[in-house]
């Protein structure tokens, strides 16, 4: 036997007995069980049409408002990180090692609650979301964005430097553009982590008017005893991050024919 | 030119020193241009000569000494080290274009930020060097899309959009394939028989000898010696010099 032929058979071992497997596991499943309590069509009618236009719509709503603020907080403490200036770089250091450590749901306990309670102010629940998901994002973007910044060549700093431009215009002209060219992947993962981070959100209390897609599926689910809303929602959330991750696929090898 | 009056020179370098920790690389250099001359500075890689250049618009901060551009001390902390630094054309080795921008945004970026003018005149100004390096027709193209010698002469033609009063030029070609070398040499061939005032750190000895006004060879962090280029190319009077120019002749 050569190897060729002895690889081929390996393989075809391997192949028939996963095929095996799971005709067995077919054989056996209890189907109509699985149909009626994942796949119940009635159950998955009634959500329509709020599972889109009110569930889906919050999540998508409150991931942009937490990544947009955690974007902006991000750069802000990207370039605190890398400014001559010490103490700058002393608090972005501890911010960013402070809320990257903590998790999320502690910060929107604290934004929810524990700042409500201690100085007895009520703010929006838009804006307890937005701090709450969006500072933890902070920290991690604030890393993200400085190891762009850094992954730009020096040269680019000393050329516009050259031409007379203060080293803020050049961060502004220069460095920060195209710093954000090589971070638009990790990125896109950061908006996908904060997708999904969308449903802690419950925690905060939530309105039939604000609730987003893990918290409406589950109202659901304990509605109907029934797991087919987890499955409408979960099919609604990688409807939202598959083409996004496909999105930067595109973009990341327009990025390439660029350099 | 050898003795020039303090009124024509346009970089007057006196008693420089420049410490990398303990590294002295630059070991009390005496060096000017004067206002319209080429200056090629040669030498052993190592020998503080790119540092010298990168010292005079301040890329690198010296340690010790006097550098006056134009009768203005760059290393005084009041300078405006960022208007002098627009008046001093600086070409790379690595180009340095910035790649998320087209060519003419290239040339007209620091022209708009720096120099404040109109989009109209920043466009004008651009389109009038491109045309002076031969590249007009690349004006909407990416860097990406440029071969090195197109690079380094979009580069060449970027520093002289600010309408610099010198240029410095870090071994502008010695990162082109050899075919390359000849379109960015004869770009500053040009340049220099319109009287711009250069200072070049080349490895192009052909080069120095056909365009310099004066050659000066440095190693070890001091200026060995300085002459007409027939002098220092042909006729070198140190040892160290002679060493060089054969290493070079015999490769």
């Amino acid at each position: 036997m050569t190897r060729r032929q002895r690889e081929r058979l390996v393989r075809g071992t391997l192949y028939a007995s996963a095929a095996g497997a799971v005709v067995l596991l077919a054989a056996i499943a209890d189907w109509p069980l699985i149909r009626r309590n994942f796949f119940d069509p009635d159950i998955a009618r009634s959500m329509w049409p709020d599972v889109l236009f009110i569930a889906a719509r919050n999540t998508l709503l409150y991931t942009t408002l937490a990544f947009a603020f955690g974007l902006a907080l991000g750069l802000v403490l990207a370039l605190m990180r890398l400014s001559t200036i010490a103490p700058y770089r002393w608090f972005a250091t501890v911010y960013i090692e402070v809320f990257r450590g903590l998790p999320a749901l502690l910060t929107i306990f604290l934004v929810g609650f524990g700042i409500p309670i201690a100085f007895q102010v009520r703010w929006p629940i838009l804006l307890q979301i937005t701090l709450g998901l969006g500072i933890v994002a902070a920290a991690y973007m604030a890393e993200t964005i400085r190891a762009g910044i850094e992954g730009v060549p020096k040269g680019q700093m000393e050329a516009a430097r050259s031409l007379g431009m203060t080293r803020t215009r050049a961060m502004v002209s220069i460095i920060i553009p195209q710093g954000f060219r090589l971070i638009i992947p990790p990125l896109t993962n950061e908006l996908v982590l904060l997708i999904k981070d969308t449903s802690l959100l419950f925690v905060l209390g939530t309105t039939p008017a604000t609730k987003e897609l893990t918290k409406f599926g589950r109202d659901v689910l304990a509605a109907r005893a029934n797991a087919t809303p987890l499955i409408v929602v979960g099919a609604v959330y990688l409807l939202i991050t598959i083409p996004l991750t496909q999105l930067v696929a595109v973009l990341e090898r327009r990025n390439a024919r660029a350099r | 030119m050898t003795s020039v009056s303090r009124d024509d020179v346009a970089i007057d370098v006196r008693g420089l020193h420049k410490s990398f920790g303990d590294n002295h690389v630059l070991r009390g250099i005496d060096f000017h241009v004067g206002r319209g001359e080429v200056v090629c500075v040669i030498g052993p890689s190592g020998s503080g000569k790119s540092t010298l250049l990168r010292c005079v618009n301040r890329l690198e901060e010296a340690s010790e000494g006097s550098i006056l551009i134009e009768g203005e001390d760059i290393r005084d902390p009041d300078a405006d080290v960022d208007l002098l630094r627009s008046r001093i054309g600086m070409v790379f080795q690595s180009f340095n274009l910035f790649p998320h921008l087209s060519v003419l945004r290239n040339l007209t970026i620091a022209q708009r930020r720096v120099r404040r003018r109109s989009e109209e005149e920043a466009v004008e100004v651009a389109r009038r060097n491109l045309a002076r390096v031969g590249l007009a027709e690349k004006i909407d193209a990416f860097p990406a899309h440029l071969s090195g010698g197109q690079q380094q002469r979009v580069a060449i033609a970027r520093a002289l959009s600010m309408d610099p009063d010198m240029m410095l030029f870090d071994e502008p070609t010695s990162a082109l394939d050899p075919e390359l070398v000849g379109e960015v040499l004869e770009v500053m061939r040009d340049l220099a028989g319109e009287g711009m005032t250069m200072m070049i750190v080349t490895h192009e000895m052909g080069f120095a000898r056909e365009v310099a006004d004066r050659v000066v060879f440095m190693d070890a962090g001091v200026v060995v010696e300085e002459g007409p280029p027939e002098a220092v190319l042909v006729a070198p009077q140190h040892e160290r010099t002679r060493r060089f120019l054969k290493i070079l002749d015999d490769v």
